[in-house]
């Protein structure tokens, strides 16, 4: 705000106050921008091909090809929700004991310590490399498609039990400490109570997350879906490859949809 | 009711008949499910391998010690591309979003039936394929390299901030909306003064959120061809060249922090 | 029944919250402790069944010595000790019945807690218990559907179920109306007398406190300034516990409780025949 000898003039005050800061700010910013996009190499006439793949595979779509290859979709998807559903249950078993070990207001400092690592290792890493691994170790398969997504889920799945548990109403936990409750009484009925619907709603959640995941571990071996829609890319066979999306955009959207429906029906 | 009176003393249980036996019936359907899904991963799995799995682990990591710091020159470059994919593909992401958002929102659509549906059908779509899948299409469509990266990142990042953005739109307090129509004001400026100050928090947090989630999945987009520190990770992999590998893990690990580091930051600073 | 030695208390943060405290609850006495905020008696309550550490000095119940058990014994200990809550504490998802039982916790093992098996006795005590209260058709509501005064019902009736010797209580009206909290006052007092139950009552309100309690201590920052009968409480000794202000009104309106009180039952008592019992608070 500045004001003159007969008007006084109005601007909004920009969000960052100093104007150097602020300045500098969009400079940099421009720097960046420059920077990245020259040292990106990018192969115009490859690029302007796409065009054309592009409607080739968008006419794909129109209609997708279920027929052809409907044996090894019918195989993938299986063996995908397969693994969903094990790697979820597994993986939330065993992420119990972790989070409840990595709540700060429940557990010992050096168990809270270890607890808290495992979660920080095992979420760290994206879900596909674990599988690159895991495929090394116990070769081709879903089952190091299973064991990449479990490990994913613990830390995922803990991280947000442990949090749900610190943010429990400590009233409530105090009142059965005090009736005499042994531990597991305690948590049995002060914790179990308070975090149970948010956690029945985040499982559901990392049903759907593993889902997808396991659309992809196939890409390194890892079984599922993804090695069928690896194949069909790498063959050219859009209307196949259209159908295998379809497949898995459907598969989604009905978990979505349930989901929604079962966290209504848990609060 | 879970209570009966049987011979003056009334009996308690948790639940009603019928319930119990619909939660055993829940639990029963559950655990044959698990079952069975675990027999047939069962079928498909070697077990020889898995038996063997951790004498391998202790081998693979023998190997991987100690790291080959001398590679890391090479790396210096993957590293700034991994980066471009996330921060560019999250640009193009926010860009396509914001109307994507508003369009979506049950309160600022320009038509419930029409616009509506598309928007939140470009929201599912986005969504339900994850960036690795994205990436493999475009590899095939455009070429391999950065830019498949960046649309890809920016493909699958559309739907999430759209996602979120949205249900912020349709969560902001209306009485606000409704003062600044009271004074006349146009659709544009209703959005301008009532709605975007609202959202304004919500959207910068989304934005540097899904910059720190893409941050992660740019790492690993390489292995279908698309760019960024994966490639490396991949051909390392292959040539079995396992002290590189253990350094592209770490670098992976330091990214990932750092850059979950400067998302704490930027989100303290901006909320 | 209750027996404090020297019982001290100073938090981590480096506040003495309890100076050396000596007192003794009798059986069937009840109790009240007044003091103002910050005075110490929540902390006083929860040294005694150790929800609080304290630092030093001795609580005796009966004649067992709870301030250095180990966590089993401490467990029987606390099963002996009904607590009511000012917020009243109760597991909001669980239902009236499950927060009822659940001070039977100290008395079933795991799996019968777990499975929700509690013996047939534990049960009919609870509708026993409900019943008095008058929330025996609400016992398979969810515990968050109560209103404030339903729910300190409930918290009683969680206590109570305990069978204890001893029942602290911390500050059980703050969240209630005026006459909500006459009511629910009048319910404790009453239960402590029909079970002779030790009682000690934590309460700012120094009104009700001369209203429903025979003994009166008096707490000012971790030290007892006040020991006696309630009328005993003279403007010197209340400016001692809670500083200088008008005591003349507070007192006089102390002497006209006995007329509130019968005008209170009345109201109460015609609030019955029109609407069913219990769901008058
Ligand atoms: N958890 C705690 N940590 C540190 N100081 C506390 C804690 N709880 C209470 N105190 C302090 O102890 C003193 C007594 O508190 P409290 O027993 O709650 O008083 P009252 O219940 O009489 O209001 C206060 O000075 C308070 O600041
Ligand atoms: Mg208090």
């Amino acid at each position: 705000m500045n004001q003159t000898a007969s008007t006084r003039i109005w601007k909004r005050p920009p969000f960052i106050k100093s104007p150097i800061l602020r300045w500098g700010l969009w400079f940099g910013v421009a720097i960046y921008l420059a920077l990245a996009f020259g040292t990106m190499e990018i192969d115009w006439a490859r690029a302007a091909e796409g065009v054309t793949r592009g409607k080739r595979f968008i006419m794909a779509f129109f209609p997708p090809d279920f027929s052809s290859r409907w044996d090894s979709i019918q195989d993938g998807i299986l063996e995908s929700m397969w693994m969903t559903i094990t790697s979820t249950v597994i993986g939330i078993m065993l992420s119990v004991p972790v989070g409840l070990g990595a709540a700060r207001n429940l557990s010992y400092r050096p168990v809270y310590l270890f607890c808290r690592g495992i979660l920080a290792v095992s979420r760290t890493f994206p879900e596909i490399i674990l599988a690159i691994f895991f495929v090394k170790l116990f070769g081709f398969g879903p089952f190091a498609g299973f064991l990449a997504l479990s490990v994913g889920t613990i830390g995922f799945y803990g991280k947000l039990l442990a949090e749900d548990i610190e943010d429990m109403d400590p009233v409530q936990a105090e009142a059965i400490k005090s009736v005499g409750a042994g531990w597991l009484q305690w948590l049995n009925y002060a914790v179990q109570p308070q975090v149970m619907p948010r956690m029945i709603g985040l499982g559901i959640y990392r049903l759907d997350i593993n889902f997808r995941e396991s659309a992809v571990v196939g890409i390194v071996g890892g079984g599922g879906i993804g090695a069928t829609l690896l194949t069909s890319f790498d063959r050219y066979e859009f209307d196949s490859a259209a159908a295998i999306l379809m497949v898995i955009i459907g598969i989604v959207m009905v978990m979505e949809y349930s989901s929604g429906y079962i966290r209504r029906w848990v609060q | 009711m879970p209570t009966q009176k049987i011979a003056g003393s009334r009996i308690w249980h948790r639940r009603t008949t019928a319930k119990q036996f619909a939660v055993w019936l829940g639990w029963l359907t559950g655990i044959a499910i698990f079952v069975y899904c675990w027999r047939l991963i069962s079928e498909k799995t070697i077990w020889f391998f898995v038996t063997d799995a951790p004498k391998q682990a202790v081998d693979m990591a023998e190997r991987m010690v100690p790291p080959k710091w001398s590679y890391m020159e090479v790396l210096w470059a993957p590293i700034w591309d991994t980066i471009n994919i996330a921060t560019l593909g999250t640009m193009i992401a926010i860009v396509i979003a914001v109307p994507v958002a508003f369009c979506a929102a049950r309160n600022t659509t320009p038509s419930v039936h029409f616009v509506r549906p598309a928007a939140l059908f470009i929201i599912v779509s986005s969504r339900s394929i994850n960036s690795l899948i994205w990436a493999l299409m475009l590899v095939t469509l455009i070429g391999p390299g950065i830019l498949a990266g960046v649309i890809a990142i920016g493909l699958r990042s559309i739907g999430f901030c759209a996602k979120l953005l949205y249900e912020a739109i349709e969560e902001i307090d209306h009485s606000q909306v409704e003062a600044v129509i009271a004074t006349g004001a146009t659709r544009s400026q209703q959005l301008s003064f009532g709605i975007v100050p609202q959202i304004m928090p919500a959207f910068a947090g989304i934005s540097v959120f899904r910059w720190d989630i893409n941050i992660r999945e740019s790492t690993v987009l390489g292995l279908v061809g698309a760019g960024g520190i994966g490639l490396q990770l991949d051909s390392s992999i292959s040539t079995l060249a396992w002290t590189q590998v253990s350094l592209i893990l770490l670098v992976i690990l330091a990214t990932v922090i750092v850059s979950e580091w400067v998302s704490a930051k930027i989100r303290h600073a901006i909320i | 029944m209750l027996r404090i030695e020297n019982l001290e208390k100073r938090y981590q943060t480096g506040d003495l919250a309890l100076n050396s405290v000596n007192l003794e609850v009798p059986k069937g006495q009840v109790m009240a402790l007044i003091g103002p905020s910050g005075a110490g008696k929540s902390t006083l309550i929860r040294c005694v069944n150790r929800l609080v550490e304290p630092t030093a000095g001795k609580v005796f119940l009966g004649d067992i010595e709870l301030a250095h058990l180990g966590a089993s014994d401490l467990r029987r200990a606390r099963s002996r000790m009904g607590m009511i809550f000012q917020e009243y504490a109760l597991v909001e998802r669980l239902s009236v019945m499950e927060n009822v039982l659940s001070g039977r916790l100290g008395y079933v093992g795991f799996w019968r807690s777990f499975l929700r098996k509690f013996p047939q006795s534990d049960i009919d005590e609870a509708f026993n218990l409900l019943t008095r209260v008058g929330l025996d058709h609400m016992a398979n509501k969810r515990a968050d559907e109560l209103s404030g005064g339903q729910r300190q019902r409930v918290g009683i009736c969680r206590a109570l179920i305990q069978n204890p010797d001893l029942l602290l209580v911390d500050e059980p009206t703050a969240s209630l109306d005026p006459k909500t909290s006459r009511q629910i006052m009048r319910l404790i007092c009453e239960l402590c007398e029909e079970r002779q139950l030790a009682a000690i009552i934590n309460i700012h309100d120094v009104l009700l406190a001369q209203m429903f309690a025979r003994r009166i201590v008096g707490l000012q920052l971790g030290n007892i300034v006040y020991d006696g009968p309630p009328e005993g409480l003279s403007p010197e000794v209340l400016t001692q516990i809670y500083g200088e202000e008008d005591w003349e009104a507070t007192i006089e309106a102390a002497k006209d409780l006995d007329e509130d009180e019968a005008e209170a039952e009345l109201v109460e008592a015609v609030d019955n025949v029109i609407t069913k019992p219990g769901s008058t608070t």
